[in-house]
This record gives C-alpha cells, sequence and structure tokens, in this order.
C-alpha cells in the first residue's frame, strides 16, 4: 500500500485510480497509502457540480474542462452517478459527454458510483479529491449525481458550488425551499434557450437577494445566477462557459482575499475525520453482527416485538464501547 | 471486506452506430452488480484505451457489428499492452465471422469474442468466472 501511495505521487494514473478503487471497495490497508499522500495535499481548486438529473451538469463539466484548458490548467474530474439499491451494479454514463479529452494528459476523469452514500456524491469523494490533488491537478471538478432537494454533501468538499437549475421544474415555491437552493456559490440557469428560463431566472434572482448574506455582510459575496444556452451553438456555448469559468475563479479568489478557504478546509477535515470514525468504529460491529448472524436475531426479535431498535442500540454499545460519551 | 466490485468499460469504434446490443449488455452487466462504464459511439482506440486505464478498469468490451475489427482488436491489445496495461482483458461481442472471432481469440487479440446469439447470461458468468480466478 506504501508503494501505490508513491506511485500516485510520482503522478502514476493507474496506481491513483487504483487508490481510488482501494478506497471504494474498502481493500484493509488502504489507509497506509492515504497516509502516505495526505502531507501533499490542499492545493487544488475543488469545483463542485450540482442539481437535477438531466440538468446538463455532464455537459456543462466537459465544457468547463475545455474553458481551463484553454488557459492551460490542468483539471481532474470526479464524476458520479447512482448504484442500483437493487443489484449494487451502477452504469456511469457522465463519461460519455467528456470523451473528447480522453486523449489529453491534462485531464484525469474517473467515474464514481454512489455505492450506497445518500448525500449526493460517494464515499470515496472525499478521498478521490486528495488523489487528483496530489496528482497536481489545478481545477478538480466534483459532478454529483443528478439530485432532488436533499442531497448537499457536496457542501463538505467543494470551494466552489455551482448548483444547475433548468426551466420548467416547480413553481416559485421550490427557489424557497431550504437545501439545495441553499448552498450555490454560483448559479447556472442552464438550457436558458427554453420556455420558462426568464421566469426562473427572476425567481432566483429574488431568492438570491432575499436570503441572508452566508459570508457575512462585510465580505458580500452575491451569488451569482448565469444563464447559459445555445448547446447546439457550440461557440455561444462555449462563450458562456468560459464566462462561467471567470466566475468560478472569482469565488475562489474571494475566499482566499478573506481568508474563508481555512473555514472550508475545517469543514472539509470534519467531514473526513467523523467519515474515517464511521469506517473504524461503527463498520467492524455492524460486520460481526452481521457475520455472526446476530443482526438477523435481532430483527427477529424486533418483528415479533420482543423488544426493539433503541434498547438493542444500548446493549450493543454497552458490550462494545469501553467508554461511552455522557455516561462515565 | 466487501470484495472487489468488477469494472468493466463498454464501448463502440469507428463510424458503427448499431449499439442496440451493447446497451443491453450494459444494462444487464448492471443488474449483475458490476460497474459499468459506456462511452457511448464513434470512439477510438486511444480514447479507449485511456478510459479504461483511468476507471481502473477490469476489461474492456468492444462491441462491433462492422468491419474494421482485424485492426481494431489487435491495435487495442497492443496499445493496453504499451502502456503498462497488460492485465486489462479485452472481450469482444456482436456480428464478425466466425473463423474471425476464433482466430483473434488464438492471436490473443481478444480474450473472448461472444457471437450472435450469445444469452447475457452466459456472458455474465464467463467475466465472473475469469475474475474469480484472478483473486
Amino acid at each position: 500500500m506504501k508503494e501505490l501511495g508513491k506511485r500516485v505521487l510520482a503522478g502514476d494514473i493507474r496506481a491513483a485510480s487504483r487508490l481510488i478503487r482501494n478506497l471504494e471497495d474498502q481493500i484493509t490497508d488502504t489507509y497506509i497509502a492515504i497516509q502516505e499522500i495526505f502531507k501533499e495535499t490542499g492545493k487544488s481548486h475543488v469545483i463542485g457540480i450540482t442539481g437535477a438529473p438531466g440538468a446538463g451538469k455532464s455537459t456543462l463539466t466537459d465544457e468547463l474542462i475545455a474553458a481551463y484548458r484553454k488557459q492551460d490548467k490542468t483539471v481532474g474530474v470526479l464524476a458520479v452517478d447512482p448504484t442500483s439499491p437493487f443489484t449494487g451494479g451502477a452504469l456511469l454514463g457522465d463519461r460519455i459527454r467528456m470523451l473528447r479529452h480522453a486523449e489529453d494528459p491534462g485531464v484525469f476523469v474517473r467515474s464514481l458510483a454512489t455505492r450506497g452514500a445518500m448525500g449526493g456524491i460517494s464515499k470515496a469523494v472525499g478521498e478521490g479529491i486528495h488523489v487528483m490533488d496530489v496528482l497536481g491537478k489545478d481545477k478538480i471538478i466534483v459532478e454529483t449525481v443528478g439530485v432532488g432537494q436533499q442531497e448537499v454533501e457536496i457542501i463538505n468538499h467543494a470551494h466552489t458550488v455551482i448548483v444547475v437549475l433548468v426551466p420548467g421544474m416547480g413553481d416559485e415555491i421550490q427557489a424557497l425551499k431550504a437545501g439545495l437552493m441553499e448552498i450555490a456559490d454560483i448559479f447556472v440557469i442552464n438550457k436558458a434557450d427554453r420556455e420558462g428560463a426568464g421566469k426562473l431566472y427572476k425567481e432566483t434572482m429574488n431568492m438570491v437577494q432575499m436570503s441572508r448574506d452566508k459570508y457575512g455582510v462585510s465580505k458580500g459575496w452575491v451569488t451569482p445566477v448565469l444563464l447559459v444556452e445555445s448547446v447546439l451553438e457550440p461557440h455561444k456555448f462555449a462563450e458562456s462557459v468560459e464566462v462561467l469559468r471567470d466566475k468560478i475563479d472569482e469565488h475562489y479568489q474571494f475566499l482566499i482575499d478573506n481568508n474563508l478557504i481555512s473555514e472550508r478546509m475545517r469543514r472539509k477535515t470534519a467531514a473526513e475525520i467523523t467519515e474515517a470514525i464511521w469506517g473504524s468504529v461503527l463498520a467492524p460491529v455492524l460486520e460481526q453482527l452481521e457475520t455472526s448472524g446476530e443482526m438477523k436475531r435481532m430483527i427477529d426479535r424486533c418483528l415479533l416485538k420482543e423488544t426493539d431498535p433503541y434498547s438493542l442500540a444500548e446493549e450493543i454499545a454497552q458490550r462494545f464501547m469501553k467508554q461511552r460519551p455522557g455516561t462515565s | 471486506m466487501g470484495g472487489r466490485v468488477i469494472r468493466i468499460v463498454l464501448a463502440k469504434t469507428g463510424l458503427d452506430s448499431h449499439d442496440r446490443g451493447v446497451r443491453l449488455v450494459a444494462r444487464s452487466l448492471r443488474d449483475s452488480g458490476m460497474e459499468v462504464i459506456y462511452t457511448g459511439l464513434y470512439r477510438t482506440v486511444e480514447e479507449i484505451a485511456q478510459t479504461a486505464i483511468q476507471e481502473d478498469a477490469d476489461i474492456v468490451g468492444i462491441s462491433m457489428h462492422t468491419g474494421g475489427y482485424q485492426e481494431t482488436f489487435p491495435r487495442l491489445r497492443e496499445l493496453l499492452d504499451s502502456l503498462g496495461a497488460g492485465d486489462i482483458m479485452v472481450i469482444g461481442g456482436g456480428v464478425i465471422p466466425e473463423k474471425d472471432a476464433r482466430s483473434l481469440e488464438k492471436s490473443g487479440a481478444v480474450a473472448r469474442f461472444f457471437g450472435p446469439g450469445t444469452s447475457v447470461a452466459v456472458i455474465i458468468q464467463w467475466i465472473q468466472d475469469v475474475m474469480s480466478a484472478r483473486k
């Protein structure tokens, strides 16, 4: 594993992709490779792109890659698609939109399946970002699965979050709801040549003007709302995505100028520690309950109303935890 | 924990746009618990090789319903080997003459070619057997 980490540091794409896979497959000792690379992380600008299924996230990502390549910036992409809750399989199709960059050594695209994670990304995304980071990518784009209202985990990982909206998804009340609509650093109204785009633009602008200033009054980042249209006219499409690219970079500069990067890093690190504790504390307990057959017996007992999940959890906690928070 | 999930890249090359078969296979492999990266139509061998490497695929499958297979498969095999990805297997499927399929297998350009009428269950079983033999 240490060797794998070293190869990643040396820029080996195969090793990088394998390391991400070891994380996805939860191969034992993978953390040793992460230990090897962790010190070198924290240099890339991480951009999250999220929005409903079919909103155009992959196509936008593809054009954004092109826009950054024009400036000779290197790009890593982590594209997440859903895992089947029934079979565990997945069809990863985001890459179809990005294949024109397949032979460009300055671009590394890796598809990930959610593997049961519910937040719109996969558990391996956090470390996947580290891997892209130590490969020296200037920009790392994380494309979430097509999300609904609630899958906002991307904010734990990205410096700049872009929420992609399309016309025709509901009335103005949708724009008032909590969740997805709150996390944008930049809104993109995609397919803006479609009917209803003007109305959506107005509603989104209204909402932005009403929303609390999440960076504090004096710092004043007003979430821009950008219109992107004409995917069928490559030249115009490219132009509007270049405007988006410049806005993204402006936001990153804003974070740096106002010392807000460290705040985001703290949030990301907290999420990672939580994730790691989850993996090293809870996962082994669940696995033991599963393999010993105790989980099955517990389910049976609950169904017979002999006990309830909360009493069982209490029992398990007493058995496995030497020192329980709040009880000592 | 868990063990490996099989990752497979499926692609179509050149100007061949007959993609009903490959989509059916993609869906079936997905339903058997694999992670399928589908590249879509009109890909070059170079794009496919890079995709397989970046995605850490175990297997690349090319669906072939036009000519060019005598060039495509050997070139993909060579390219993968030259990129240090000799362990990534190449398989094929579609409509090509039986004897050509067997000779591609014999030369090592493909590990296995699945001709017309192959049931997806056979493909899934073959992949699972090969992958479990590898562990």
